[in-house]
């Protein structure tokens, strides 16, 4: 038997290529921009976006019955909000320079368009382990693509990986710095970030005509 | 059979095939297509896109010429000292100073073509449309935008990256937002800032011997002044006729005064951009130096050396003036309107002058003044259409318009809406 059936492995698979939340739904894109200049930093994000949604749709989706659907927003805020707390006192508590880069960000999870987005659509009207994978499925297809653009972007802007050089050392001049090679500045400032989710969104499209929108 | 005749047949030949868009390309390079149309009262007019380009292209030889011996001229002068009595003749136009700017200005030239273009044909052979003719321009403006030792790899990347999400994107020449040639000009100077600024890049070989006993340095008078300078050593003649530092081909101010008058004269160009941005750096020097006058700015403020600048003399030095003739007057970039030139061209000058007194990091602000109103153009367009309607509307509302039959008035107002 399979582990998931093939509608519930859809929720997790779905989001992380052809119902991609930043690249296809073009959401959570500010964060995308702010904290992907080191693939560490990426990754820390894509983690806690996980954890606050996994948690996050399961507890929605328990209460879902119980919420006054006029407070719900209300409600979901104060569901996203406790979860973003944990997360940043665990940072704090356990990695406090990380929690320094990662800075406002982490608190700016709970504007995270994606998190509100499921809660609404989906955790709202649907089983507990649904949501759950749901949850995680968009979380993952977020994390994915921060994952790209923070690997291209630290590599090619720094010349390291998780802070480790591998490209040689540019002040010593060794490896590729020796044959005159530099970092690209460019890829530092946030612009660049919007220009690699770009690059990933037509490379997408390009190998999948179907998700090209009528002009 | 000559060779027109071959290459015609070859094309009917190969008509629909895969790469029948990159034969065409070079066909038309070399001679006017033998098409005639057949219905319909079309003109066929041999100065298509592609001899406009040929045109631009031209007026920007004098530039790369002089570019070339006035890269050998800066270079032995920072090794040998500055002639003294300076005659062209003698000391700028030798075939010493021509062969050392040829062999590091060539080199630019064929790594900015060979990138571009091979980009271009591969986006044409995969669009299946004809080749643009966009890079013809773009490829020669790059060279001369640059420092002279910049590494061909970096220009390589910039090239590809400037070809590519500044143009190809958007749906290739005719449809970009942003001057692909600055586009790759801001790249390199964001990617790479220690190759694009500061004083060691402007003179061929002063990055190689920094830190060795025969360092050389030249720096360009607006970094000089940059950091609170407010004299410097060289003449008006020289900033005019371009014996300074500085990008390739930017220098000389009389050259491309030359240009520009071809460009206007061939019709190719705007001659109301490039007169209102003249007007809007002067408008933005003549307030600079009545700040300094008035004494509003103590001399020992860091704007003060630019703020002090003669306000003519920004045309003079830089790349104002070669940004304003060639860059500025780009005609998918720019504005369309006869009003809207006015004032695209206006807010150039205006911000260039701003950019270079208020960015001390880097004192050349041409090339962000005229993407920033790259990016307005449209914009500027859009309300000088706007209030072109409305100045009509209003005409014709109050026109009286004597009706022949009642009930005529009603209809005409309405059509016009």
């Amino acid at each position: 038997m399979a582990l998931l059936s093939k509608k519930d492995a859809n929720l997790i698979l779905d989001p992380l290529a052809d119902n991609n939340p930043i690249t296809i739904q073009v959401l959570g894109i500010c964060s995308a921009l702010a904290i992907t200049a080191e693939l560490k930093a990426s990754l820390v994000m894509a983690i806690s976006v996980i954890f606050v949604m996994g948690i996050g749709n399961i507890v929605i989706s328990l209460l879902r019955n119980v919420i006054p659907s006029k407070i719900r927003i209300i409600a979901q805020l104060i569901v996203v909000a406790t979860l973003v707390i944990v997360v940043d006192q665990v940072l704090k508590a356990f990695a406090y320079e990380l929690s320094k880069t990662l800075s406002v960000f982490v608190g700016l999870i709970i504007t995270n368009c994606i998190i509100m987005g499921r809660f609404e659509a989906f955790a709202l009207g649907n089983g507990v382990w649904r949501s759950f994978l749901d949850g995680i499925g968009n979380a993952l297809g977020y994390g994915v693509i921060l994952v790209i653009i923070g690997f291209f972007r630290e590599l090619l802007g720094s010349g390291t990986l998780f802070g480790i050089p591998v490209l040689g050392d540019p002040i010593a001049k060794t490896g590729l710095y020796s044959i005159g090679y530099e970092n690209n500045g460019f890829m530092i400032i946030p612009p660049a970030a919007l220009i690699v989710v770009g690059i990933i969104i037509w490379v997408q499209r390009s190998r999948n005509k179907a998700l090209i929108e009528e002009a | 059979m000559g060779l027109k005749e071959t290459l015609h047949q070859t094309k009917l030949k190969y008509q629909g095939k895969k790469m029948a868009p990159a034969f065409n390309a070079l066909h038309t390079f070399l001679y006017s297509p033998n098409e005639t149309t057949h219905s319909g009262g079309h003109v066929r007019a041999v100065d298509d896109l592609k001899r406009t380009m040929n045109t631009v292209i031209l007026a920007l030889v004098p530039c790369l010429l002089f570019g070339m011996f006035n890269a050998g001229y800066q270079h032995y002068s920072a090794i040998n000292g500055f002639p003294e009595n300076f005659s062209v003749m003698e000391h700028f136009i030798t075939w010493d100073n021509f062969w050392l700017g040829a062999i590091t200005i060539l080199p630019l030239v064929i790594v900015s073509y060979g990138v571009g273009l091979a980009i271009e044909f591969v986006f044409a052979v995969i669009k299946g449309h004809e080749v643009e003719e966009g890079y013809l321009v773009t490829g020669m403006l790059v060279p001369l935008i640059v420092p002279v030792d910049t590494p061909l790899w970096m220009l390589a990347i910039a090239v590809a990256f400037g070809v590519v999400i500044g143009k190809e994107v958007f749906g290739g020449t005719g449809m970009n937002i942003l001057n692909p040639a600055l586009t790759i000009r801001a790249f390199l100077f964001f990617a790479y800032p220690t190759w694009m600024s500061g004083d060691k890049v402007w003179v061929h070989g002063a990055v190689d011997r920094a830190g060795t006993a025969d360092a050389i340095s030249g720096e360009t008078i607006l970094g000089y002044l940059a950091q609170g300078n407010s004299d410097f050593s060289y003449s008006l003649s020289d900033m005019f006729f371009g014996f300074i530092p500085g990008s390739v081909g930017e220098t000389s101010t009389f050259l491309i005064l030359l240009g520009g008058l071809f460009l206007i004269f061939s019709k190719i160009a705007s001659w109301r951009i490039m007169l209102s941005a003249v007007l809007g750096s002067l408008a933005m020097g003549l307030i600079f130096n009545g700040v300094v006058q008035a004494g509003w700015i103590p001399e020992y403020s860091k704007f003060y050396g630019l703020m002090s600048f003669e306000f003519w003399q920004h045309l003079l030095v830089g790349g104002l003036a070669f940004g304003i003739v060639y860059m500025a007057t780009d005609p998918v970039t720019g504005s369309q309107t006869n009003k809207g030139k006015w004032i695209y061209g206006f807010l150039i000058g205006f911000m260039s002058v701003m950019i270079r007194v208020f960015n001390p990091g880097y004192p050349e602000g041409v090339f962000l003044a005229i993407l920033l109103l790259n990016v307005f153009a449209p914009t500027i367009d859009h309300y000088v259409v706007r209030g072109n309607v409305k100045r009509r509307m209003k005409r014709l509302k109050n026109a009286t318009i004597l009706p022949k039959v009642s009930g005529e008035v009603e209809e005409l107002k309405t059509e016009t809406v």
